[in-house]
């Protein structure tokens, strides 16, 4: 028996028309703004990294891991995906996975699409993004340390405002109190956080250590040795 | 050591290091898809489980819109129709990690700059927005 795999996924009918809209309306923005800062910035050199990310982030997102009290949850991939190719890129190679998980797999809504795409695509990579950056460049640029604890704390930290996202929109479509689901996706996603924590930190340990010049802020030697970068910055 | 090689050859190593990573990364997902996605948790994930201990679960559209796309007749959620439960799972597995693959590198092909050009690798930046 196949369950469903929801996580953070909003299947059709929980929110309402106008959440719905304002949902599309976000996304389409912030996709439209991506779109305009990865022509203007990024080189050819970014786009099979952009199909890599969005295969690894479709795979780990079937894996969901036990938590305890017979909940489950997967990787979201929102931080991964900021971390390696940045807020614009990031946020398209997203959109790509929720695109392909709702129309060929029926997994969230094609109406919440909008809705899926704002929370875990725009959001958990934009704020995975920025919180990761602000870290690592406060703990030193070109350090293991500095990536690692960016990288753990942006993850858990994305996946919450996620979660948080999503309780305002159920509420908002009187789906559920607002009390009830801000505390109820707050339990489980503090412990979901930690396995996208944990997961994004491999991940991108690897990539530290095999290709440090694929970083969208590639740390400083590994930068002027590769000397490519394939952001224009 | 790279300061001895000429340009093209540095390049060309390059490429070929680009190359060796996307395989890695690519083939790491199909296996993650094929052989992991059996042993995923089939409890209830996070908001799914929210759903049912408040009772809101029951509102998820039943003919949800999707299964009117021609892709439902081939899936049913991450399995396909029709083959043995074994593989039914890890063959949407294979097949979606593909298409997302695909579709993010279509995205990226489409909008990037220059992505005609093979030998886009030039220290130059682009020329500026208009």
């Amino acid at each position: 028996m196949i369950q469903p795999h929801l996580a953070l996924h909003i299947p059709d009918g929980f929110l309402t028309p106008p959440v719905i809209l304002v949902t599309w309306l976000l996304a389409i923005g912030l996709i439209a703004i991506a779109l305009n800062r990865v022509q203007a910035d990024y080189k050819e050199r970014a786009v099979p990294l952009m199909g890599v990310c969005g295969a690894f982030i479709f795979a780990a997102q079937m894996i969901n891991f036990p938590i305890p009290g017979g909940t489950s949850g997967h990787l979201l991939g929102g931080t991964l995906a900021g971390v390696l190719l940045g807020p614009w890129a990031g946020s398209l190679v997203m959109a790509a996975v929720f695109i392909v998980q709702s129309v060929l797999f029926q997994d969230g809504g094609l109406s919440a699409l909008g809705a899926n795409i704002t929370n875990m695509g725009l959001v958990g990579t934009f704020c995975g993004y920025y919180l990761y950056k602000a870290i690592r460049f406060a703990l030193g640029r070109d350090n293991w340390r500095g990536m690692l604890a960016g990288t753990a704390v942006a993850a858990w930290t994305s996946v919450f405002i996620a979660a948080m996202l999503t309780a305002v929109q159920l509420a908002l479509s009187e789906t559920a109190p607002l009390g009830v689901a801000i505390s109820a996706l707050a339990f489980w996603h503090v412990l979901i956080g930690i396995g996208e924590a944990i997961i994004t930190v491999i991940a991108v340990s690897f990539v530290w250590r095999s290709r440090p010049d694929l970083f969208f802020d590639p740390p400083r030697r590994a930068y002027s040795s590769a000397s490519r970068s394939y952001t224009t910055r | 050591m790279s300061s001895n090689m000429s340009p093209e050859s540095a390049s060309h190593r390059l490429r070929q290091r680009n190359r060796a990573f996307v395989i890695a990364g690519l083939g790491t997902a199909l296996l993650i898809a094929i052989f992991l996605s059996p042993f995923a948790s089939s409890d209830p994930d996070g908001l799914d489980r929210v759903a049912q201990d408040h009772k809101f679960d029951n509102k998820a559209a039943e003919d949800a819109p999707a299964r009117k796309l021609p892709f439902y007749s081939v899936f049913e959620e991450y399995a396909v129709r029709g083959v043995p439960e074994q593989i039914a799972t890890p063959i949407a597995g294979l097949i979606g990690t593909l298409a997302t693959f695909g579709l993010a590198w279509g995205i990226g092909k489409l909008v990037v700059r220059n992505s005609g050009s093979p030998t886009d690798d030039s220290d130059y930046p682009n020329p500026p927005r208009e």
